[in-house]
């Protein structure tokens, strides 16, 4: 069993900790020790949410250190950059191509940053970056606010467990109205990292 | 069974399996979930109280009463709630009571930083202290059963890492079947403490330390790992955790009883090392208590004293002292370009937006330069809450933050202290129901020549919209007696008070200016749901590009609908509540701003 630590970043109303939730459970279900701690910073008032999940064989802190983390998985871009640190070095990025502006851009000096300049700053910890059309794909499902499934279903395709272990806890989690389109939107984001990974090159 | 539970989950089932009939509180951050997963159980009773205090006194009513209570707050939730705290330590209880404590170490949502282990050591209550969730869930059982067995409160004290951390929990247990019936006996040497009585119970306080002392000895949580014995670490709680992902090689002792703490124990562990560290977040509390004992710990030259620790923190000042060896120099990225800061702020419809534009608008007459006030310009004295988010620009129309119910106080103190400027008070609806109403009777009693704003959004919205005494909404979710705020307010003996819709900038304008004129206390109370919470929502509004000037007057209400594209106003119709809220069309000269469709 490999250790698999996790950061999930985004902004408050994402679903962020919906797929943290769920990828914690995943892995207890699945017979790691697993923890997890979220820190919100008032997220439901428009701040930052981060998620830190950890499997392992024992884990003891909640808290992932700085480049450690595995996967640094962003729903929103500005936040990716925010938490690059985090990442280990040759760790994987996948980001979900969602630009959130902050009120402290409006009206001031500050700008938001383009993607070639986050993709500059990740690109100091690693090669292993995959921007995701998630908002387009959940669309095409028909269930807008399911990119937190694309998300997931896309960092299934990195994991060792089989994708019927993230869909049974899925299943549970979702209300009926929303779930076929859920489980849509997961297989969708996980056949799109088998040909981002094919297309780079990558080896399973 | 397994589940993941955070630690306040686990709190809630392990109490709500170990019996507990009565569980109480005032929402605060990181402590809410405690009380928000009880009400979910059968068969017990849960209240949202008035404030912390409340909520301790019914928890200790309950358990005179014979039966186990609970009663769950923020770190200063146990400020508003330390009298009956060192009230009921004398008495002591016949039901266990349990008190719980959630600081807030780096203050992810709190007013300031404290560290309540003192409160433990201060009031002569037994404290204990989980490292994980598992802990939390089996420590509730014991809390009663020592409550009960040593006639005295007990305290849980969890911090943010601790109470919203998920961790594996194997839930063991069922809840009791053999609940104690309900029973009041009279006795009054151990409940009327008047001084005759109260001082024999001092002496049955020191006795109850001194059992305690030796009954945590045998404590089956507290625990020796002994490792390799240059280095034994003596810690609690998360720090704990930390301090085992850090030093992968040392000893440890890891106290869950830590007042009073096994001195035997600890003595012994000191013996097995060669040198004892101690790894605690906040105060050296464990520290001092081990040079107490003559063992000369270290920890805080190393370990901050301030903030939350982190796995990171503690390997560097381990690093710093030597404990372990510097890391490899690794390539070092560049420093990222400064990346705008994602602050909250107040929600799209939110109904405080337009009274704090008003203020900013009355009582301030520029930009929020820090310094003298003018002739003219208004003290805003205010509280805690959403509200208080107000403080940040653009609308940067408030002056004062203390902790609860502070700001009517403020106001008087500030117009008594004779300064030349008016004074207004703003504070939400749960924070005047919390602490506000005794500021306001003291208003009406001496006369305080002041103002006071009630943000009265029907809700507690920044602990995530519980009930309170003014809602009419129980912590069940049912229908209860709902407090009417202005009539509460005519009774305190207010003459002047006025009611505002909190959409209406023009009523809430002339209404302030009016009560700034008049003598004696004048009260508005502003009212309109939080968009959060409300059913309703309305037609979202928009920009009429061609009649929009830039002239950026809408971006003064910091709106997160409104931003900019090519210089001028634009407004995101899916987040607008546009009819719901209106503020922005009534703040934009040109009148470029309506509904859509419209
Ligand atoms: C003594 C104390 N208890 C609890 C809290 C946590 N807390 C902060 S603001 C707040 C209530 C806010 O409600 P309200 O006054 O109605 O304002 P709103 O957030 O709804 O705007 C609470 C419970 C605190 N800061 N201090």
């Amino acid at each position: 069993m490999k250790d698999v630590n996790v950061l999930m970043v985004g902004v408050g109303g994402q679903g962020v900790i919906l797929a943290s939730d769920a990828m914690s459970e995943i892995g207890m279900n699945s017979g790691y020790d697993v923890k997890k701690t979220d820190s919100l910073g008032m997220a439901q008032r428009g701040g930052s949410v981060v998620s830190h999940v950890r499997w392992g064989e024992h884990v003891f802190s909640p808290m992932i250190k700085r480049g450690e983390a595995d996967f640094l998985i962003g729903f929103e871009q500005l936040e990716v950059a925010r938490w690059a640190p985090y990442l280990k070095p040759g760790g994987v990025v996948i980001i979900a191509d969602v630009v959130v502006i902050p009120v402290s851009v409006i009206g001031s000096n500050m700008h938001y940053p383009t993607w070639q300049e986050i993709e500059g700053i990740l690109k100091q910890y690693t090669e292993q970056i995959y921007l995701i059309p998630a908002p387009r794909i959940a669309q095409e499902v028909g269930n807008p606010r399911a990119i937190n499934m694309v998300i997931l279903g896309f960092l299934s395709e990195f994991l060792e467990l089989k994708p019927e272990a993230w869909t049974d806890n899925i299943r549970r989690r979702l209300p009926p109205k929303f779930l076929e389109s859920s489980l849509k939107a997961f297989t969708r984001g996980l056949e799109e990292a088998g040909a981002m990974r094919l297309a780079k090159g990558v080896k399973k | 069974m397994k589940e993941l539970l955070s630690g306040n989950e686990a709190m809630a089932l392990g109490a709500y399996h170990a019996g507990v009939v009565v569980a109480t509180a005032y929402p605060g951050t990181p402590s809410t979930e405690i009380l928000e997963n009880l009400a979910h159980q059968d068969g017990i009773y849960v209240e949202w109280s008035t404030n912390e205090k409340v909520a301790l006194e019914v928890a200790m009513g309950a358990a005179y009463g014979g039966v186990r209570a609970l009663a769950s707050m923020k770190h200063v939730g146990l400020n508003v709630a330390a009298d009956p705290f060192f009230a009921v330590s004398t008495t002591g209880i016949i039901g266990g009571l349990v008190v719980i404590s959630c600081d807030d170490p780096g203050e992810h949502s709190s007013q300031g930083e404290q560290d309540n282990r003192h409160f433990a050591k201060f009031a002569k209550v037994p404290m204990l202290e989980p490292t994980d969730s598992q802990e939390a869930y089996d420590l509730m059982d014991w809390l009663f059963k020592i409550s009960e067995e040593f006639d005295t409160p007990v305290l849980l004290r969890s911090t943010t890492r601790i109470s919203h951390c998920k961790t594996v929990v194997d839930v063991g247990r069922e809840r009791k079947a053999d609940l104690k019936q309900p029973a009041f006996t009279r006795s009054p040497s151990k409940y009327v403490m008047v001084p005759s009585n109260a001082r024999p119970r001092r002496n049955v306080m020191e006795e109850r330390i001194i059992k305690l002392r030796s009954y945590v000895e045998s404590f089956p949580m507290n625990e020796m790992v002994l490792g390799d014995r240059k280095l034994g670490i003596v810690s609690s709680g998360v720090a704990y955790q930390y301090a085992r992902e850090v030093f992968k090689n040392a000893s440890f002792l890891k106290l869950v009883t830590t007042y009073p703490i096994p001195v035997s124990l600890v003595q012994r562990f000191a013996k097995e090392v060669e040198r004892v560290i101690v790894v605690e977040e906040l105060d050296p509390y464990l520290e001092d208590a081990l040079h107490e004992l003559g063992i000369p710990a270290t920890g805080k030259d190393f370990i901050p004293i301030i903030g939350e620790l982190t796995p990171e923190i503690v390997e560097q000042g381990a690093i710093k002292a030597g404990l372990l060896p510097a890391p490899k120099p690794v390539h070092k990225p560049a420093m990222a370009a400064q990346l705008p800061a994602r602050r909250p702020q107040l929600c799209a419809g939110c109904p405080h937006v337009g009274t704090e534009y008003v203020l900013r608008q009355l009582c301030f007459q520029n930009a929020s330069s820090p310094g003298p006030l003018k002739k003219g310009e208004v003290v805003v004295t205010s509280d805690i809450g959403c509200y208080t988010l107000g403080v940040y620009p653009p609308l940067s129309a408030l002056d004062t933050c203390a902790c609860m119910g502070a700001s009517i106080g403020q106001a008087i103190g500030l117009q008594k202290a004779g300064i030349p400027n008016k004074v207004v008070a703003v504070l939400g609806d749960s924070t005047f129901v919390h602490s506000g109403i005794t500021g306001l009777v003291d208003a009406v009693y001496n006369q305080g020549n002041i103002t006071v704003i009630i943000l009265d959004n029907g809700t507690t919205a920044m602990t995530g919209h519980q009930g309170h005494p003014g809602t009419g909404i129980s912590a069940k979710r049912t229908k209860a007696t709902a407090v009417k705020l202005e009539k509460l307010v005519e009774g305190l003996g207010v003459k002047n008070v006025n009611v505002v819709n909190a959409f209406d900038l023009k009523a809430i304008e002339s209404t302030l200016k009016r009560c700034l004129e008049t003598e004696g206390p004048s009260v508005i109370i502003s009212r309109g749901p939080c968009p959060l919470n409300a059913k309703s929502t309305g037609k979202p509004f928009k920009v009429e590009a061609d009649q929009c000037t830039g002239c950026y007057t809408c971006l003064d209400i910091g709106c997160p609908a409104i931003s900019l594209s090519d210089d001028r106003a634009v407004i995101d119709a899916s987040v607008c509540l546009g009819t719901a809220c209106g503020i922005c069309a009534q703040v934009c000269p040109q009148e470029a701003i309506s509904e859509i469709g419209k």
